[in-house]
This record gives structure tokens, C-alpha cells and sequence, in this order.
């Protein structure tokens, strides 16, 4: 949040203090009857915001597993039995929250590097030279924006399931779609690229590629170019450039689109419900997912809520730390041509 | 930018294939994991792709390729699923998507005004707090709304019940949040009932939605120039004259590409829609692509699903269009 110019720099604790409830407006105080007003509807929207808030914590550090039959919004004990719970047997089955985490992490983590290591050259070629066919490649990069969501899960659920590697047994294994067993043999099936956190990582990698080309390329546009003239002047050529200058120079937005990708992928939940099928390789968000509604009218509800807060700690705490970045990005992007 | 053309023609063939070659990486993978996905769609939407023909792919023997029949089916709603029309849905979704950024924006401003007020006392701590709701990741929100909502455990109904033995009555509400199907107020779309569950989503979703609108709009707040207001005072315009005359104006460049961004976001909240209502009771809260989602999911009709992303392909398409002319032309607006 910027710093408003206006306000005195004193601490809240000061003003509080010292603030003046006579009555008596000097100047271009506000009078007293419209701040209490004022005051009344921030609390009033304060309420409003909160509520759900202060009802999944409360939640959250209650013992009891029995379905809330009264509202509470202020908890009454804190206990911390339910996030034990969640930590110590996330689901019915036996897989460890650890291995719930490391699929998570690993899962948005890894797609968001890998689509920045890509992206990031796409985005200084569209950036920074003139060549033909610049716009038709950029259009085609910048196609997957408009297949949102599940626009591409159809086909590569489809591809990736051929992706198989099956023990044909006699000590031979097949890599399927190049190979396959002898006619008639039917085949253990060992791995299904389809069925794996690999699987799922490709097929988001897909959907979060154009997004970093489109971000960086935004970013990449607003750096001088006489840098680069002062560079080319000095004998550096346009590797160098590139490596020396820009990538240095693009270091902060490129942590910022690491982090944007990784709030997105983190709560993936498409692609992952549709191919996994084995719990081992379950994420947080989909455990989150089957704490709730149809398939969970026997989970506890103080369980749901420590883990609801548990998958949104994450994300939370990357926001706040890059809000204005985040912020700013939407005010000011938009595909400039 | 042509850094190429102050060299000397020697390297000039190498330097003009050098856009090309930092291109390479991402045409590389994308070609892999993304076009040839795209066309392999556009392929199998011409075909009756099931379950049967997963081991073989487009070689088994049990695929037909059967033309347009998928894209007639699904415009004319010949699928043999239940309550399912195609522009129902795609009008409940526009709508979804409009009547969420109408309140969204207006809320989100006026809302940042009130905290601009000079004088007024714990600003810093209710900007501090407001924002809470963006930074709680979308499905943990629905998730949450979702319990709230619940019609005999939920805090809304709690909340209810509180709030109305205030007022003398003392039975229990009981609302039917995300099951009853009848909709309260008949009519108010036609063509696509809206279900008390919209208006549950419509309450969670305004809640996750506003902030992000109020801290854009405090933004550009603060980049408004105070002598603005001051020479307007001094010219005897009132405060509201001021409101509709400086702070409006000058807010719009802002505001109209951020509503343009949730216009889009709000059109395809997968997460959202499908952990909190999942698109029922009955579809009534069914988006285009929680519907696609369900083909592919649990119907595993997948030419049906290619055929009905391609369409939703053409329907973001247009929906691209309309909102770049829009905000081009608030665009040279603002320029003006």
C-alpha cells in the first residue's frame, strides 16, 4: 500500500492518542459527525470482511470435530489439535502431509522455473528485435492465454496417456507410443506419464508459459534501449547484451513472475484432479478439494479449516510481500504491439 | 532497435537469424506440449472420442469420424445430458461475469474514496486489513464460502437466524443456499434462472472481488493532483460535484482496465464456480468451462470436450475483441 502524502508519519499508537475528539474542527479537518459516520461504515465493511476470516480460524482452533451449531466468530480456546490432525493424517489414506507438500512444492516450483527459462528469451526476441513474422509468432505464443483453464487438458490428457512404459515381461520393457510389446502380450503397465506429477507439470507448463512471455515482454519494453546502444557502442554484442545487461536489469520482474506462476500453480487443481488417480501423488489443493462437500460428510470441520488456512498460507504471505509489484502489473500491462 | 544494421555485413545473415534463435526454447516446447495438442483437439472435436479409444489414439478401430455432428449436438443441446443448453450457459456465464464486475468496481471505488478522506482516523489500518481477501487464494475462499453457505451448519444461516430473533422472529432459518432450485426472484434473467446459489456466489465472489478494485483505485487516488480539488473548492463545486467532475474522470483510464481484467478472471473462475457450487443445483450456476471440465471428468465424452473447447476458443476470442475495443477507446479518451 503507497504511503499517502496527506497523513501525518506518526504512529497509530500517537495518533490514537493525541487525536482530537472536541468537536472543534480547525481548517480542513474533518468535523467530528462525519467522521463517527465514516468511521461506523469502515467498521461496518471491517465486519463484513473479517467474517469469514475470524469464522474459518475460529474454526480452526476449536477441539471439537462435531459440525458448528452456533455461530463463533471469536474463538474461545485455542487448540491446535486440528492442525495436528491435518498434519499427522491429511486424508484416509495412508500418505504423509510431507508428501502432500513436496508435490505441492515440487509441482509449482518446478513448472514455474522451467516456464521462466523459456519464457524469458521468447519475451527479449519479441522485446527488443524486428523480424519477419514477429507478429504472427507472437500471436500463436499468446494463443494458450484465450484457452483458459481446460481449453487444452482434452488433448493432452489424450497424448500423454499413450506415454507409457510397460514391462512386457521376458526382461523386456517397451517406452509406448515408439514401442510396443509383441503382439499378444499383454504387458505390465510400470508408468503412464499421464498418471504422474510429471505428467500433470508438463501439461501446466503449457498454460503457464504464455503468461510469462506476456509478462516479461511488458516488463522488458519499458528498459531503455540507449543501454543497450551504450553497450552495442562499447563492443558488447547482443549475447552479451542480453546476458550482461538486460537478465540483471529483468532480475526483480523475473522473481515477480516466478512468484505470480507459483500463487497460480500452487492452486492448480484442473489438471491435477483430472490425471492423477494415485493418493501418493496427491497436492494440497486437491486435498483440500475432497475435505469438502460430497465426499466429505465425514471429515470434521475444524480438520477443513486448519487446512484451508494451512494451503492458503502460502499464497498469502508471497501477496503481501509483493503487492505493489503484483498490483502494478495490472494497472500498467497490457500487449503493446 | 535494429542494433544489427550499424554492424558490418559480414555477420548480417547470422545477426538477422538471431531473434529466431532465442526463439527457439519456447517455440520448441510449445510446439510440443501446446500446438500439436491444439491441432490434435481440433482433430479428435470431429470424432467420437470415449474411453474405448484412450490405449489407441486416433489408430483405433472403434473411431469414427463423424464431421460436425459433436458441434451440432452441442449447440442445439442433442447430448444426452441433463438440463443442459449451450446459450443458457453461455448467457448465464456473460452475466456471471458482468453483474459481478458492476458491483465489483463501483464498491471497490467508492469504498477507496471513503478511505481518502483527509482527517479521517485508523486509515493505514483498515488498508492493511481491507486487502485480507486478495491475498486468500480463490479455492480456499469458495471453499470456505461453501461451508458458510451450508444450509444446516453454515455460518449464513446462523448469521440469519441471530439477525432475525432480533426482530421477534424466532424459528431457525433454514435456507437451502446451494441445493434449492426455485429460483427467488423469477424472471430477473430470462432464459437462465438464477438460483439461490448464485446468489450465494455473487456474496462470496464480491467478497474476494472489491479489494483488488479498491487498492487499484486507491492508487491511482493518490496520483490525483490535490490543487485539482483545491481550485475546484475555491470555485464553490461541492463535493460530490467534485466526485463526479475530478475524481471520476480521472479514475476511469484506471479503473477501466482493471475492470476489463476482472471481466475476464470473473468469465473463467474455474476454481471458484467449481469448488463452491460445482455448476449445480441442477447446472443453474454452470460456466462454460466448469461444463467442458465435467465433459472431459466425469462424462468422458472427449470429442464432445474438444469440440465444446474449441467453441469456448471462439467465445474468448470475441470476448477479446469487444474488451481491447473497449479499452482502446477509454484509452484515447484518457489521451484526449
Amino acid at each position: 500500500m503507497s504511503e499517502n502524502s496527506q497523513t501525518p508519519k506518526k504512529n497509530l499508537l500517537v495518533r490514537f492518542l493525541t487525536m482530537n475528539t472536541s468537536g472543534q474542527t480547525s481548517g480542513r479537518d474533518l468535523p467530528l459527525w462525519r467522521q463517527l459516520l465514516t468511521q461506523i461504515l469502515c467498521l461496518f465493511i471491517l465486519a463484513s470482511v473479517m467474517f469469514p476470516i475470524m469464522y474459518i480460524v475460529t474454526l480452526s482452533l476449536s477441539s471439537k470435530t462435531t459440525r458448528p451449531s452456533s455461530l463463533q466468530l471469536i474463538p474461545t480456546e485455542i487448540s491446535f489439535v486440528a492442525y495436528k490432525q491435518v498434519l499427522d493424517h491429511p486424508t484416509g489414506n495412508p500418505v504423509t502431509f510431507i508428501q502432500l507438500l513436496r508435490n505441492s512444492v515440487g509441482l509449482s516450483v518446478s513448472v514455474g522455473l522451467v516456464a521462466l527459462l523459456v519464457a524469458v528469451t521468447a519475451a527479449y526476441s519479441f522485446s527488443r528485435f524486428n523480424f519477419k513474422m514477429r507478429e504472427v509468432l507472437m500471436v500463436l505464443v499468446f494463443i494458450p492465454l484465450l484457452m483458459q483453464g481446460v481449453g487444452l487438458v482434452t488433448p493432452l490428457y489424450l497424448l500423454l496417456n499413450q506415454v507409457k512404459v510397460v514391462d512386457c515381461g521376458h526382461g523386456i520393457t517397451a517406452l509406448m507410443p515408439l514401442m510396443a510389446c509383441d503382439a499378444g502380450t499383454k504387458g505390465k503397465l510400470l508408468f503412464n506419464l499421464r498418471d504422474s506429477l510429471l505428467g500433470v507439470g508438463v501439461a501446466i507448463t503449457a498454460g503457464a508459459l504464455p503468461f510469462a512471455v506476456w509478462n516479461l515482454k511488458g516488463y522488458l519494453d519499458t528498459i531503455p534501449k540507449e543501454l543497450e546502444e551504450a553497450a552495442a557502442i562499447d563492443g558488447a554484442d547482443t549475447n552479451q547484451t542480453f546476458w550482461k545487461i538486460i537478465l540483471p536489469l529483468a532480475a526483480p520482474q523475473l522473481a515477480v513472475t516466478f512468484f505470480i506462476g507459483f500463487i497460480g500453480n500452487w492452486q492448480e487443481f484442473v489438471t491435477s484432479w483430472l490425471f492423477l488417480s494415485q493418493p501418493k501423488d496427491y497436492t494440497l489443493a486437491m486435498t483440500l478439494y475432497n475435505m469438502t462437500g460430497q465426499y466429505a460428510s465425514s471429515i470434521p470441520w475444524n480438520r477443513f479449516a486448519a487446512m484451508a488456512i494451512i494451503v492458503a498460507m502460502p499464497v498469502a504471505v508471497v501477496y503481501i510481500a509483493l503487492q505493489k509489484q503484483i498490483v502494478g502489473g495490472l494497472t500498467t500491462g497490457g500487449v503493446k504491439g | 532497435m535494429e542494433i544489427a544494421n550499424k554492424k558490418n555485413s559480414g555477420t548480417k545473415i547470422k545477426r538477422n537469424l538471431l531473434p529466431y534463435y532465442y526463439l527457439v526454447p519456447a517455440f520448441l516446447i510449445m510446439g510440443v506440449i501446446t500446438f500439436y495438442p491444439l491441432i490434435y483437439q481440433v482433430i479428435i472435436s470431429f470424432t467420437n472420442f470415449e474411453t474405448k479409444d484412450l490405449l489407441l489414439g486416433l489408430k483405433s478401430p472403434t473411431l469414427e469420424f463423424i464431421g460436425l455432428k459433436n458441434y451440432i449436438d452441442i449447440f442445439t443441446g442433442a447430448l444426452p445430458v441433463e438440463n443442459f443448453s449451450f446459450f443458457r450457459v453461455l448467457e448465464f456465464n456473460f452475466w456471471w461475469a458482468i453483474s459481478n464486475v458492476f458491483l465489483h468496481v463501483p464498491a471497490g471505488v467508492l469504498i477507496a474514496v471513503m478511505l481518502n478522506t483527509e482527517g479521517l482516523w485508523f486509515k493505514k489500518l483498515y488498508r492493511a486489513l481491507y486487502i485480507l481477501p486478495v491475498v486468500v487464494p480463490p479455492i480456499v475462499v469458495a471453499t470456505v464460502w461453501r461451508n458458510i453457505f451450508d444450509e444446516q451448519y453454515g455460518a449464513m444461516n446462523q448469521l440469519l437466524t441471530f439477525v432475525s430473533t432480533l426482530f421477534g422472529h424466532l424459528d431457525p432459518v433454514h435456507l437451502r443456499w446451494l441445493t434449492e432450485y426455485t429460483p427467488p426472484i423469477p424472471g430477473f434473467l430470462p432464459g437462465a434462472p438464477l438460483t439461490l446459489a448464485y446468489y450465494a456466489m455473487m456474496i462470496a465472489n464480491f467478497w474476494l472481488g472489491w479489494p483488488l478494485m479498491s487498492v487499484i483505485a486507491t492508487g491511482a487516488l493518490q496520483s490525483i493532483p490535490r490543487d485539482l480539488y483545491e481550485a475546484a473548492s475555491i470555485d464553490g463545486a461541492t463535493g460530490f460535484q467534485q466526485f463526479r467532475n475530478i475524481t471520476i474522470p480521472l479514475l476511469a483510464p484506471a479503473m477501466m482496465p482493471a475492470a476489463v481484467y476482472g471481466f475476464t478472471i470473473t468469465f473463467n473462475l474455474f476454481g471458484f464456480v467449481f469448488f463452491m457450487t460445482g455448476g449445480g443445483p441442477a447446472r443453474s450456476t454452470e460456466i462454460l468451462i466448469t461444463f467442458a471440465y465435467n465433459l472431459v471428468r466425469n462424462l468422458r465424452w472427449y470429442g464432445v470436450a474438444a469440440a465444446f473447447a474449441v467453441i469456448t476458443f471462439g467465445v474468448a476470442l470475441v470476448v477479446l475483441l469487444i474488451t481491447n475495443r473497449v479499452t482502446r477507446a477509454t484509452q484515447s479518451y484518457s489521451e484526449a
